[in-house]
């Protein structure tokens, strides 16, 4: 278990000002010039050291990401940070308490990597319904402006920058990073194709790199404390700590700092009192946010949480949004919400996600009452194989993901409702 | 060069080609919907998913990924043929396949696609996604439910017409397209999208229902509606034209055509002359070819002075211009009387295709955007694409991309502001456009001359003067010889007895109130209702032609359909004419007279651009006073089959004059 010494973040429960008095009494901004002195490369180097992988669900090396940008910026085609804090994947909730909490880390984190890969300013782009939260945010930049924090001469580091707060509007695809170039361009918010990657061609076609809050706000610590610290934590390849954001039947659902690679039963069972009504109650488990597929029970006790972990057990940490469901879940109704939800969210610019989401779904609400035939199961397979892998971004996978999971480890549950329903139907004729 | 390998065959691929272009230049057929090549890509249908080593182990979109060095593709494997199965499929699931009732049937991708690359039967059991209909103007009709969201027509609108007024609203399976508050799409390229739309969703609204593709005769010919000689192909079926589509041409029109050009076809049909007609008694008299003939003949003193009109093509003008036997030539109707010692002088020279490559255009008195709307794309795409500057001199209107106005006033050509002489000085392109609407002006033709040679306009490798003209005869006509020095009203003052009115309906025939006018044209237009003796004639579509456009190139169009009624082609009547004068033309033939023609002006005999070389005649360069107002008043109705055209007089009231028009179920 992750000492309170070992905590990056100090204030995540609001126990504690946001306001920069308080963040610099917590340790923030404390020598911030004095970290960039060290130069963009070498800062490069020791987040590449601390094997950092990024927060936000991918979990692309952060280093490396940062190496990709130009070195040599020219004043007509700038370098950009864009801060991804469009944090709307269901169960999903640790952008939002770094933001309400401790956004000081988060913006000197702009300013560190900012500086790191030669960026003029920072965009942090907040999901349009956290409204007291982009308040605070605000209000945050306002207070590192007047400090000199941020600005000419930033934190007198010699290095000039700007931190922008944009507001979404609320859709979740603008969390997509092209997307997210996108929407602050004031377009339509909808992927571009790849290549050219945004460290080529981003936001008004220059260099840029777009990052999670977490990935952010947690350099100035590491660069303070040395990678070998951060990398003490986890197994090899998934280092750090991380924030788990606990959801779902647990007895006391939570977002809790903890090491990295934590057994999952620990991890329930420290933090959250357990599973509602016991262990043997545990129906499955969505261990990354609603675009990973879930785990069934028995396949889930002893994951190590992490990148890999999660992987083997056919599923994903994504942003680390474990979503616990008890035996009183109905599974059918749970992922056909799911699919309702990406329905919704899908922008609409490509034809598979286009067409397919509103066809799984529906076919979905079908098989949650049971009125369907069991032969449209492996059509429904079929079409989620159909939208995987065919799309621009990776929406089209997270809305095939949970369905293929479910078929997966739930069939006969599937094929029992397909059943009792047909016999209904004779018994009623 | 890249080398690949598709299916196998290696080849070698232009550096920055795309894997759909190798797959094509290996002759390998990939399906697409959304890409199209003169477009921006979007690579949003994924339909053209192919299967490229080294990269993701998942079918790539291959109109939007580059090719590269030792790239091994594959168009045949299992899962290409399983993807484009899969697209397909959602592709069809909430087009409502109501292929009979829709005009795109018979010439519509996803019809073909749909057989080529589908997997046959669909497996969708649920309720299809309906879409309201949306109002895009007179002449695009929609049905939006059988959109599959390409948006082609989205990237048309921005790239080509330069207008915004055509996107995307919703997202998921709720995204339709639409123009702006659902008002009519305000381009004079509207058109186009009815084209570029793979399924029945943008249609033609005058074209409804009126024929399928199959039944109809296709003829290659070319537009007269303005002077850009748009390459168009005459869909018949019977006697009557019932649709102009664009020819790829990429020198002249690349694949577009204006709105005009498509659509003023159904006023071929209206108001059209039919029968020799002569006035007695104040009264015009439907008589026969004899009685007309003779009519005349009364008058024919020998020679008479020929008056060509803006639509009408070369053989017609040598033929009345052999029989007339005098210099009284004028085809510049409205009173232009600009030098024409030196045809370079007045031409295009810069060329349609090679002003995109100008860096800096000054417009003097032209309103490109009606006057030649597919060289305002060119100037368009050259200013968004390239970076080029626009500055213009005459009052303003919306070109469509950002120009510099420097005022109406023509002293600015002599005296250039700064920031225009900068410009000019930084250019390695520099050109200038001077339209019809300052040549009207007194020096104006001099002092642009002494721009572009002040300005050195015209340098090794690149002629920046240009004349932009935009009546379809006009360079034919001045190659003809048709330009009276002085023009049409010095003309006048001769006062000629004996006047041929070659479809001329622009005149001012108060002019020739002494003159006995003989009308030779195709519509009861302005001239017919002045003439004494009317000889019906073919109007475009209903002959063989030579036109020459405004940048000087050498063009024929063949004949689509006959002449109504007693109308005969124009060369016919004046041969025919020319017995009864006692003055017999020396050819039987069409052949002939395009042989008499060429002996007479050799350029005329050769298909292609005309060489002019480069002479600038001595002209007075003195300018002063304003540009009052641009000659194109209404764009829809510039000439007698225009004004015939019930779709353009619908075009002219909702687009030019604003007034509205409610939807039949309104």
């Amino acid at each position: 278990m992750l000492q309170d010494k070992d905590r990056i973040f100090t204030n995540l429960y609001g126990y504690q000002d946001f306001g920069l008095k308080a963040a610099q009494k917590r340790g923030d901004w404390d020598k911030t010039a004095a970290l960039m002195k060290v130069g963009q490369d070498a800062i490069i180097e020791e987040v590449k050291a601390s094997g950092l992988r990024g927060r936000g669900g991918a979990g692309f090396p952060t280093g490396m990401k940062w190496s990709f940008m130009p070195k040599a910026p020219t004043p007509e085609r700038p370098n950009f940070l864009v801060i991804n804090a469009d944090e709307s994947e269901p169960g999903s909730c640790k952008d939002r308490e770094i933001i309400r909490h401790d956004p000081h880390k988060l913006i000197e984190g702009a300013l560190i990597a900012g500086f790191a890969m030669r960026a003029r300013a920072a965009y942090i782009y907040i999901r349009g319904e956290y409204i007291f939260e982009a308040k605070v945010l605000e209000k945050a930049v306002a207070e590192a402006y007047a400090a000199g924090l941020l600005g000419k001469n930033a934190a007198k580091s010699g290095y000039d920058f700007d931190v922008f707060v944009h507001r979404g509007a609320g859709a979740y695809i603008c969390g997509e990073e092209t997307a997210m170039i996108e929407s602050l361009e004031g377009k339509k918010g909808q992927p571009r194709l790849k290549p050219p990657f945004p460290a080529g061609a981003g936001l008004y076609g220059c260099p840029t790199t777009v990052n999670n809050v977490e990935s952010i706000a947690v350099v100035p610590t590491i660069l303070r404390r040395g990678a070998a610290w951060f990398k003490s934590f986890g197994r090899e390849n998934n280092h750090g700590t991380k924030l788990f954001q606990i959801s779902g039947h647990v007895e006391k659902p939570c977002v809790v700092e903890e090491s990295m690679s934590i057994p999952f039963r620990e991890l329930i069972e420290k933090h959250c009192g357990g599973v509602r009504g016991g262990w043997d109650n545990l129906l499955a488990v969505i261990p990354g946010g609603s675009s990973v597929p879930l785990v069934p029970a028995a396949m889930m006790m002893d994951v190590p949480m992490d990148f890999d972990g999660c992987k083997e057990v056919g599923s994903g940490l994504g942003t680390a949004a474990v979503i616990v469901m008890d035996k009183s879940t109905d599974i059918v109704r749970a992922i056909s919400r799911l699919s309702y939800f990406y329905k919704h969210e899908s922008c609409g610019q490509c034809t598979p996600c286009r067409e397919g989401t509103g066809w799984m779904w529906r076919v979905m609400e079908r098989m949650r009452t049971g009125d369907a035939a069991a032969s449209e199961i492996d059509m429904l397979y079929e079409v989620t194989k159909q939208v995987e892998g065919h799309t621009i971004c990776a929406l089209g996978d997270a809305a095939a993901w949970p369905i293929q999971g479910l078929i997966k480890h739930f069939r006969p549950e599937m094929e029992r409702r397909i059943a009792e329903r047909g016999a209904m139907l004779e018994a009623a004729e | 060069m890249p080398k690949v390998t598709v299916d196998g065959l290696e080849i070698e691929v232009p550096a920055g080609a795309t894997v759909l272009q190798a797959c094509e230049l290996a002759g390998k057929e990939i399906p697409r919907f959304c890409y199209h090549e003169r477009l921006s890509i979007a690579g949003n249908c994924r339909m053209c998913l192919v299967e490229v080593a080294p990269g993701p182990p998942k079918p790539q979109a291959s109109c939007a990924l580059p090719a590269t060095e030792g790239q091994i593709i594959k168009t045949d494997s299992p899962m290409v043929k399983k993807a484009r199965e899969g697209v397909m499929e959602f592709l069809l699931i909430n087009h409502p396949l109501d292929c009979p009732i829709c005009d795109q049937g018979g010439e519509c991708d996803l019809q073909d696609q749909s057989v080529a690359y589908g997997r046959g039967a669909s497996r969708y059991d649920e309720n299809k996604r309906a879409v309201t209909e949306k109002y895009m103007g007179p002449i695009v009709k929609t049905v939006m439910t059988r959109c599959i969201q390409c948006t082609r027509c989205v990237r048309f609108a921005e790239e080509v017409a330069g207008i915004e007024e055509i996107g995307a609203i919703g997202r998921g399976e709720n995204m339709q397209i639409t123009s702006y508050l659902e008002r009519a799409v305000t381009s004079e390229l509207s058109g186009n999208v009815v084209d570029l739309c793979p399924v029945g969703a943008l249609t033609s609204k005058p074209y409804a229902f009126e024929a399928r593709p199959w039944e109809l005769k296709k003829t290659p010919s070319i537009d007269v509606m303005d002077a850009v000689g748009t390459n168009i192909r005459l869909d018949s079926r019977g006697r009557a034209v019932l649709r102009a589509l664009p020819r790829i041409n990429d020198d002249v029109n690349e694949e577009w055509a204006s709105d005009k050009t498509r659509h003023a076809v159904d006023g071929l049909t209206h108001r059209r002359l039919d029968k020799p007609y002569v006035r007695k008694d104040g009264k015009l008299v439907a008589v026969s070819w004899a009685e007309a003939f003779d009519a005349v003949k009364a008058h024919w003193s020998g020679e008479a002075a020929v008056l060509a009109g803006d639509q009408v093509d070369c053989e017609t003008m040598f033929a009345a211009r052999e029989l007339a036997g005098s210099a009284m030539l004028e085809g510049r109707q409205t009173g232009l009387a600009y030098d024409t010692s030196s045809l370079s002088a007045v031409n295009f020279n810069t060329t349609i295709a090679g002003i995109e490559n100008a860096d800096v255009i000054l417009l003097v008195g032209s309103d490109l955007r009606r006057e030649a709307a597919l060289v305002n794309t060119r100037v368009q795409k050259a200013v968004r694409k390239k970076g080029a500057k626009v500055f213009a001199i005459g009052p303003v209107t919306d070109l469509t991309y950002k120009v510099e106005w420097l005022g109406d006033d023509l002293s600015a050509l002599t005296k250039a502001s700064k920031a225009l002489a900068d410009a000019l000085k930084a250019a390695e392109r520099p050109a200038i456009i001077v339209g019809g609407g300052a040549l009207r002006y007194e020096g104006v033709h001099g002092a642009a001359l002494a721009f572009a040679k002040k300005y050195k306009l015209v340098r090794d490798g690149w002629n920046g003067f240009n004349v932009l003209h935009f009546a379809a005869a006009r360079m034919g006509g001045l190659m003809l010889g048709y330009a009276y020095d002085g023009g049409i009203k010095a003309l006048a003052k001769k006062k000629p007895k004996l006047a041929f009115f070659l479809g001329a309906d622009e005149v001012d025939y108060s002019l020739f109130a002494k003159t006995f006018k003989v009308y030779v044209g195709h519509h009861g237009d302005q001239g017919a209702h002045h003439a004494d003796v009317i000889l019906p004639g073919a109007a475009y579509s209903e002959k063989s032609g030579t036109y020459v456009n405004l940048e000087g190139r050498v063009q024929r169009g063949e004949r689509a359909i006959f002449p109504p009624g007693d109308a005969r082609e124009d060369w016919a009547i004046f041969r025919a004419l020319s017995d009864v004068l006692g003055k017999r033309l020396p050819f039987d033939s069409l052949d002939a007279l395009h042989a008499e023609m060429a002996k007479a002006v050799p350029a005329l005999g050769v298909e292609g651009l005309a060489n002019y070389g480069w002479s600038e005649p001595k002209l007075p360069a003195m300018v002063s006073g304003k540009i009052a107002d641009y000659p194109i008043k209404d764009f829809y109705l510039t000439n007698a089959i225009c004004r015939a055209s019930e779709t353009m007089q619908r075009c002219s009231a909702e687009l030019v004059h604003g007034e509205e028009f409610l939807e039949a179920a309104e």
